[in-house]
């Protein structure tokens, strides 16, 4: 007897967008991630690197080694990230962090447009962290970035207003960013988009863990994001951008280089952050901002298993 | 996603039956473009009870052309004027959704193909020559025949809206429980299921505080499985009201400015 095979119909889709001059294109799919039997998927999930502004304090030496010569040099770092295969540079300002360097608006700009001018794939340029001062220096940025069409964040409930505005105006792309909260997620989005930003010019990041540390929770998030965007909410049908690297490199299976009892912390540390991705990478995400090359590699090397059709 | 059909042009509003008369277009695009803000996701089309049956067909074209010039929304076409229905259809931009089919074989035999004809969805009303049953399990019977018919001529359940049909509370009050059985039971009939609808302000007819009884029948009857109602779009609390029941079912995710978002195509 011949076997039906269940295919759920999806009637919408999640917006595709296209960063920076080059148009990396990202989104677009019709069905759930990598079935490729029941929808297109026409974009494969992308990679960034992080590049520090300034010489990041908490990286473990194991993480510092392939930057070694590039570490407080983000020209240099981001024109290294490029050769090592990310496909986006994520630039991330934490110069301007108060408890850092406190520095100004028109600093980071600098920095940014030197990073953006020499590099030729797309920039995702990301704040210090602390809310009031990412809505004073990202739409000084925007303006430095005009025409870059590179992806602005983080955005979030207490300064999306001044970063939306000169995002709009500047053509760029937002990262809006939420609590591990699928209504509030849904509420930021369409406060951004009631600014006139439109929905396709927005990814969210519903704030991940990492493997270990409450994985389950952002993979629900996103699972449910999926759904509904497929389901016709055109709110929750943008781009979802996972700060892999950030939260993996937290777990102190990646980051503590003396216990032998886990094995190599290379060996553990990679995998931390690949099994953090490819998981949030079932769950619906698309942008994936890292931190190891060897990372990038091994996610990589899953997406290509993925992104081969299984359609029948 | 709940379905509001604007039940607002329809010849039987005088301002209406006046455009009509006059052809003056004016009416028909001001209910047009005030439904589709309201939330509207269909325009009911109805020439009304005083058109002459040799005019339906060309006042039921004109009509759906009107109305979407004024908006991007399909078209319910909703006249039992085979002729106007075919001459609605031909002009029709997108999909429309014919209004209706009972399950009459005859009917049923002229209907369903040309919604198939047209590519247009169509409703089924649970009843035949008969009349309206009284039981939920022969509304859901004759919803069987019409989910059988409507499969035999391509149209898939997804295009079906099954309307159980809703009578007075005031008159028919022992229909209440076996339309809202039927509106359970039919959403069991096939898979995908069909979709349902049902004329919402019956309910309410000839009775005090229609706004009331409308709004908590639309409430009871979404918790069966109710896809759509021909209702007034303009009426501001049953559109929250639908809002809200979306939200509590899970239909759709919620957020702060779900009442907005939810009037949003």
């Amino acid at each position: 007897m011949a076997v039906t095979i269940a295919k759920e119909r999806w009637t919408s889709k999640v917006a595709e967008e296209a960063y920076g001059s080059q148009g990396i294109k990202v989104g677009g799919e019709t069905t759930l991630p990598f079935l490729q039997f029941e929808g297109e998927i026409p974009n494969r999930p992308v990679t960034a690197l992080e590049v520090f502004d300034t010489e990041p304090k908490d990286y473990p030496d194991f993480l510092r080694e392939p930057f070694a010569d590039v570490i407080s040099d983000p020209v240099a770092w981001a024109r290294k990230v490029v050769e090592l295969g990310a496909d986006m540079v994520a630039l991330r300002l934490m110069s301007a962090h108060p408890d850092w360097n406190n520095a100004s608006a028109q600093d980071v700009a600098k920095t940014a447009k030197a990073v953006a001018e020499a590099i030729n794939v797309p920039l995702i340029v990301i704040g210090c962290g602390v809310e009031d001062k990412d809505g004073e220096i990202l739409p000084v940025v925007a303006e430095a970035l005009e025409g870059q069409k590179a992806l602005i964040g983080c955005v979030t409930a207490n300064n999306y207003k001044s970063i939306t505005a000169a995002a709009n105006g500047y053509g760029h792309y937002v990262i809006a960013s939420s609590p591990l909260d699928i209504n509030l997620c849904k509420q930021l989005n369409i406060l951004i988009n009631e600014m006139g930003l439109p929905l396709d010019r927005i990814a969210f990041d519903p704030l991940v863990g990492a493997l270990g540390y409450g994985i389950e929770y952002a993979y629900s998030i996103m699972e449910r994001a999926r759904m509904g965007a497929l389901t016709g909410d055109k709110t929750l049908a943008t781009p979802i951008v996972a700060f892999i690297g950030q939260e993996a490199w937290k777990a102190k299976e990646a980051k503590d280089a003396d216990a032998p009892e886990w094995g190599p912390q290379g060996d553990r540390a990679i995998l931390w952050e690949v099994t953090t991705a490819t998981t949030f990478a079932i769950a619906g995400a698309n942008i994936f901002i890292m931190r190891h090359p060897e990372s990038i590699k091994k996610f990589n090397a899953f997406v290509d298993e993925a992104m081969k059709s299984n359609a029948y | 996603m709940f379905e509001i059909i604007g039940e607002r042009i329809n010849g039987l509003f005088y301002d209406i039956r006046d455009a009509i008369a006059n052809k003056d277009p004016k009416p028909i695009r001001d209910w047009a473009v005030k439904q589709a803000e309201a939330g509207a996701f269909w325009l009911d089309i109805n020439t009304g009870p005083v058109a002459k049956k040799s005019e339906q067909a060309e006042i039921m074209a004109w009509l759906v052309k009107t109305a979407q010039e004024a908006v991007d929304l399909p078209c319910c076409i909703d006249t039992t004027n085979w002729d106007a229905i075919e001459e609605g259809l031909k002009v029709h931009k997108g999909k429309a959704l014919i209004n209706s089919t009972t399950a009459e074989q005859a009917k049923m035999d002229a209907l369903f193909p040309m919604a198939a004809n047209y590519n247009a969805a169509i409703v089924g009303l649970a009843m035949n020559e008969k009349g309206v049953p009284k039981s939920a399990e022969d509304r859901t019977a004759l919803a069987m025949e019409l989910v059988a018919n409507a499969d035999a001529y391509g149209i898939s359940p997804v295009d079906l809206y099954i309307d159980p049909l809703v009578l007075p509370v005031n008159v028919a009050q022992e229909h209440g429980p076996e339309c809202l059985e039927a509106l359970r039971q039919v959403k069991l009939l096939s898979n995908p299921a069909p979709k349902t609808t049902v004329g919402l302000s019956n309910i309410s007819q000839k009775a005090p505080n229609r706004p009331l009884i409308n709004k908590t029948f639309l409430a009871m009857a979404m918790v069966c499985g109710l896809d759509s109602a021909v209702m007034d779009a303009c009426d501001e609390d049953l559109v929250d009201t639908a809002a809200t029941a979306t939200i509590i079912l899970n239909q759709s995710i919620y957020c702060d400015s779900y009442l907005k978002i939810f009037r949003q195509k």
